[in-house]
């Protein structure tokens, strides 16, 4: 509050600080060399900051230091309001002029026709530049905390600015991107009629398969294929979760190994599996054309195949979708309906049934984005049967390299995909009936009619069965000569990847799988904390804080979980492949692709915790004295553990098996493991692919069984959340 | 003792200037006003949803006010954060931090201001003794019985010496037998240390027993303000009077005034009753349960009617009168020595006018 302010406030002063270096010290443009080679300290010219770079080769970064003067002054005579509107602007010119003037010189045509010269060039921004955006954030963030933005509180604010840039410039720039190059013709022109042209196109649109002469467009394969998968995985996933809750199996190894298998198994190792079984050469086949005569066919390569996989690999998903629900209808309901006289089929069809309705329609439409946004299974097992995904890809790496047409196709991909999200969003936002009281209500779920308890049995024996052959060959697959002809045991494949020998310089890892190994758990180690923490700080912005725009922020942060993989992939090259911004070919931008896909799981996991922590332990903090920032670190933070460590498992376990997104920005010195088992299998080279895929999987669990026996169930006492008595204002 | 050393006794520890919050079209507090004297125990008081806890909040500075200055031992406060306010709480869930022991929970707001762990541990087990929890300094928070956390709770929010010390329905959560005794201790701490509290309740036996002054909310706004003695024998309105103690409100029509008292007429009944000062025609009067007396039989100049139902309660006989002129149902406390009832006899229903209250529409 002005008025109470004796000093000169020393957060206002730092970030001033931090501005200051950043213009006269740290080089502003992105250095071929990289920062961390440090040569800019010695070798000047490129790496000059932008106060030489003003009076040289850039005079329009020179605006650039009116707003710290400005600030510094008003700082000083303790005079804060305008500090931020400063700032602002800085924000404003900075974009500006990066936009307008690029390496390749006027960033706009008008600008070039203004001018008539070819215009000024400049490199992108690099560390000078992002620590003068950061500071100039801040100051924002400052002003608008002293105008009572968010009750005052700084810390609240300069998060909230912080996560909002992040998630402007790493999901929704992109995006934009995309649009923007899908009206653009190659040459960069607003070229209307040639986007309605593209997003008509027969190759996504036609519907000639059904008339029986030629094959149908992408984009009517890709919801077909959608909504079969959705209907199957919630077929599949609806009795599994009976039997897992409502039988006498009660298996806790089921619930258990279906929450962790899908997590663990990369996409398309599902497609190899079947491709061993079913392929022209598979194991299944060869019984079949040896024994009863059956000719081999190419049927497993198209719509069958990539369903089965997708399928499979979905199903548990769906599964927890659905358990998650029917755990979530009250027994006592059930045991209700029966002391009315209910049959046990009748209080199923007219009391379980109904509650859990809701859930259904939801692993559905996750079943629905799952299969819409899967890359690796239709690479695998596509054939001549054409997917959105697929498309994108082969429009940018085939030889067409047609930008526009990638960017049109993941528009066409990401409206279905947004819009079954929305629907999802609609129907789980209700909740309708399914509430936990969070008063503990004993009682016994209710047993299964016996008609549908073996109907249930028969559907989900045959999945059952095809998994643990899948994920036998999986693991065994790589450990002999050639799966299904030749069984003869072999440590070729594993030696050719992960062979460790000793040179002249002693021991070196002489395997061809270990550079992208490694190159991917680095990547994933550097994103997982800062994925856990963006996402859980997230969370307790959106469950804590009541701000102007929250719903909208959510929405955002929410939604790049329905932004589908290869979308991401094609925006960022879209956007970060020239200034202002460049990015690509970096490790950076492979870690920024995982903290920003994987952030929605960290975010759930912060909300469901947070949901278990009354809101009273913040206001008590708060009332003790300690600030946003204390009460955050001191009060919540510890009790967030579980969360905090939960995001962390899946965001390190997620990056290390997506392919869809980071098989765009993968370069020959950061390859991915991912990526390297689909190039090997895209050769033929199964053996190899097979085997890293099987020593990813046991990695992961390795990961996943080791973090979670580290930390263990431990429980805090009773911690029972009196929450809605005290909690909001009467 | 209203006896504050203070040389600032005429400056209100907390000051409310036509404070208003809004929750979007909801007015949760509507322009209140008041003043709270130091070391005095005020009561927010209402039915549920009247804006109580809202007001308290403020005070907090857990919401921010939409309109209005808040003002702590004179200094406005309306726009700093909680923990910029020389307040504390003490919460309805006691909102232990559960991965601390008890402790750490008392000496959590010294160390957030950044006082040392050794010196802020001492100070804070001094608290501890203080509500009689010596010896529990390294229990964690489920370990203790729910009067034990409440004591904890009491602690951890006087640590720190607040210039006000807020009560959100401390009680709630405790069973009847320990309520009483939990909220004699609360009214002796406020006592002995020359507390500023204030406290939210909707029990309005509570709020009698432990207040100073009782602050009545409805509605969003103040409806009456004063005593305990005041609010129970002086209501200003109907909502008041029955919420004070259940009093039974029956139309009235005033007549002419003589000296203190109104020649007021209810349905057959005339009678004469002190008229405070209210000058319209139109009012109602207050009866106590236990200011009525029931006798079997019908008088045509005295209020008369059925009984309903009758409640033996072993110290006491409740009964549910219709009465017939004017229409009304009477709740009717009635000491056991008198003869009892039956249900479904006529009646006629007798009062002290000494008794009676007169409450203006």
């Amino acid at each position: 509050m002005p008025g109470s302010q004796p000093a000169v406030r020393r957060d206002v002063a730092g970030w001033l600080l931090i501005g200051w270096a950043a213009f006269l010290l740290l080089p502003w443009y992105k250095l071929e060399s990289g920062f961390f080679a440090f040569d800019w300290l010695v070798r000047r010219g490129d790496g000059s900051p932008a106060a030489v770079l003003a009076f040289g080769a850039a005079p329009w970064l020179a605006p650039l230091v009116v707003p710290l003067l400005v600030a510094t002054l008003l700082c000083a005579r303790r005079h804060m309001r305008g500090v931020g509107v400063v700032a602002a602007l800085g924000l404003v010119w900075l974009t500006a002029q990066g936009f307008a003037i690029i390496h390749s010189g006027w960033g706009y045509g008008w600008l070039a026709s203004l001018s008539g010269a070819p215009g000024p060039k400049q490199p992108a921004l690099g560390w000078g530049a992002t620590a003068y955006c950061v500071a100039l954030l801040m100051l924002v963030a400052t002003e608008l905390a002293d105008r009572g933005y968010c009750k005052g509180d700084r810390f609240i604010v300069g998060s909230l600015l912080f996560v909002i840039a992040g998630m402007v410039l790493f999901v929704a720039y992109p995006l934009i991107a995309i649009l923007l190059s899908a009206v653009q013709d190659n040459d960069g022109h607003f070229a209307p009629a040639l986007f309605a042209a593209k997003v008509t196109n027969a190759n996504i649109w036609s519907l000639r398969c059904l008339a029986g002469n030629g094959a149908c467009g992408s984009a009517w394969n890709t919801v077909a294929l959608a909504i079969l998968v959705g209907v199957l995985c919630t077929a599949l996933a609806l009795p599994l979760a009976l039997i897992a809750l409502r039988t006498r199996v009660r298996a806790a190894w089921l619930l258990r190994s279906l929450s962790i298998l899908p997590i663990i198994t990369p996409p398309f190792v599902i497609g190899l599996a079947l491709i061993l079984l079913f392929g022209r050469a598979g194991i299944v086949t060869n019984f079949l054309s040896a024994h009863f005569d059956i000719p081999r066919s190419r049927w497993l390569y198209g719509m069958p195949g990539i369903a089965i996989a997708q399928v499979l690999a979905f199903t548990p998903i769906a599964f927890l979708v659905i358990a998650g629900v029917l755990q979530g209808v009250s027994p006592s309901v059930e045991e209700a309906s029966s002391t009315l006289r209910a049959s046990r089929w009748r209080t199923f069809r007219t009391v379980t049934w109904p509650l859990i309705r809701p859930g259904l329609a939801s692993a559905f439409l996750i079943g629905f984005i799952e299969s819409m946004a899967d890359f690796a299974n239709p690479l695998v097992l596509g054939g001549n049967f054409n997917v959105l995904s697929t498309d994108i890809f082969f429009a940018v790496v085939g030889a067409a390299h047609d930008q526009g047409r990638a960017a049109v196709l993941a528009i066409v991909l990401l409206a279905f995909t947004i819009a079954a999200f929305l629907a999802q969003r609609h129907w789980v936002g209700k909740r309708s009936f399914v509430t936990l009281s969070g008063k503990g209500d004993g009682g016994l779920p209710a047993p299964l009619p016996r008609g549908l308890r073996y109907g249930c049995y028969a559907v989900a024996t045959p999945w059952l069965v095809l998994t643990i052959v899948v994920y036998v060959i999986i693991l065994a697959g790589g450990f002999v000569q050639s799966i299904g002809r030749d069984n003869t045991p072999t440590l070729e494949y594993f030696l050719t990847a992960f062979s460790v020998e000793k040179g002249v310089n002693g021991w070196f890892l002489s395997g061809s799988a270990w550079p992208s190994l490694l190159t991917t758990i680095g990547l994933a180690l550097v994103a997982m904390p800062l994925t856990a923490a963006l996402g859980i700080l997230t969370a307790w912005l959106l469950d804590r804080q009541r701000f102007r725009g929250r719903t909208l922020f959510e929405f955002l942060a929410m939604m790049s979980f329905a932004i589908p993989g290869t979308v991401v992939g094609i925006s960022y090259i879209l956007a970060f492949n020239v200034p202002p911004v460049q990015l690509t070919g970096t490790g950076l931008i492979i870690v920024i692709s995982f903290v920003f896909r994987n952030m929605p799981v960290a975010i759930r996991a912060g909300l469901a915790n947070l949901a278990q922590i009354d809101r009273s332990l913040d206001e008590a903090s708060l009332t003790l004295r300690a600030r946003s920032f204390a009460t955050f670190r001191r009060a919540i933070l510890p009790l967030l553990k579980p969360a905090l460590v939960t995001a962390m498992i899946y965001s390190f376990v997620r990056a290390v098996t997506a392919v869809s997104a980071v098989i765009f920005l993968a370069t020959g010195r950061f390859n991915l493991a991912t990526v390297y088992i689909v190039g090997r299998a895209d050769v033929g080279e199964y053996g190899i692919a097979i085997v890293y895929a099987a020593v990813m999987i046991v990695v992961m669990m390795a990961v996943l069984v080791g973090i979670q026996w580290l930390v263990g169930e431990r429980r805090l006492g009773r911690r029972r959340a009196v929450a809605d008595t005290g909690a909001l204002p009467a | 003792m209203n006896d504050t050393p203070q040389a600032a006794a005429n400056e209100p520890a907390v000051r409310f200037e036509a404070v208003t919050k809004r929750y979007g079209d909801v007015v949760a507090v509507d322009a209140v006003s008041f003043d709270i004297a130091p070391a005095t125990l005020v009561t927010l008081l209402g039915p549920s949803g009247c804006g109580k806890t809202t007001t308290l909040r403020l005070v907090a500075g857990l919401e921010q006010a939409s309109d209005g200055r808040i003002l702590i031992g004179g200094a406005d406060v309306t726009h700093l954060s909680a923990a910029e306010r020389d307040v504390s709480m003490v919460f309805q869930s006691y909102a232990l931090f559960p991965h601390m022991t008890v402790i750490e929970n008392v000496s959590y707001g010294l160390r957030s201001m950044g006082i040392r762990k050794a010196q802020a541990a001492e100070q804070a087990a001094q608290k501890l003794a203080l509500v009689g929890l010596a010896g529990y300094e390294n229990r964690q928070p489920s370990e203790l019985s729910g009067g034990q956390q409440q004591r904890v709770a009491v602690a951890r929010a006087i640590v720190l010496e607040p210039k006000v010390l807020l009560f959100d329905e401390p009680l709630s959560n405790l069973d009847a037998k320990l309520r009483r005794r939990v909220r004699e201790e609360i009214r002796e701490l406020q006592q002995s240390l020359a507390l500023t509290v204030v406290y939210v309740t909707h029990d309005q036996e509570e709020a009698l027993a432990v207040s100073d002054r009782i602050i009545v909310m409805n509605a969003a706004r103040i409806v009456q303000d004063g005593t305990p003695h005041a609010l129970y024998n002086e209501p200003n309105s109907r909502f008041i009077a029955d919420f004070m103690g259940d009093a039974n409100v029956l139309d009235a029509v005033v007549g002419a005034r003589h000296g203190d008292l109104a020649d007021v007429q209810v349905g057959p009944l005339r009678t004469a009753i002190r008229h405070r000062g209210f000058a319209g025609t139109r009012a109602a009067i207050a009866l106590r349960p236990h200011s009525l007396r029931l006798a079997e039989g019908r008088r045509p100049d005295m209020l008369g009617g059925t009984v309903r139902k009758r409640t033996y309660l072993g110290d006491h006989v409740e009964y549910h009168v219709t009465l017939d002129e004017p229409r009304a149902e009477l709740f009717v406390s009635a000491p056991a020595t008198a003869a009892l009832i039956p249900e479904g006899a006529a009646v006629a229903v007798t009062f002290d006018p000494a008794e009676a209250i007169l409450i203006g529409e």
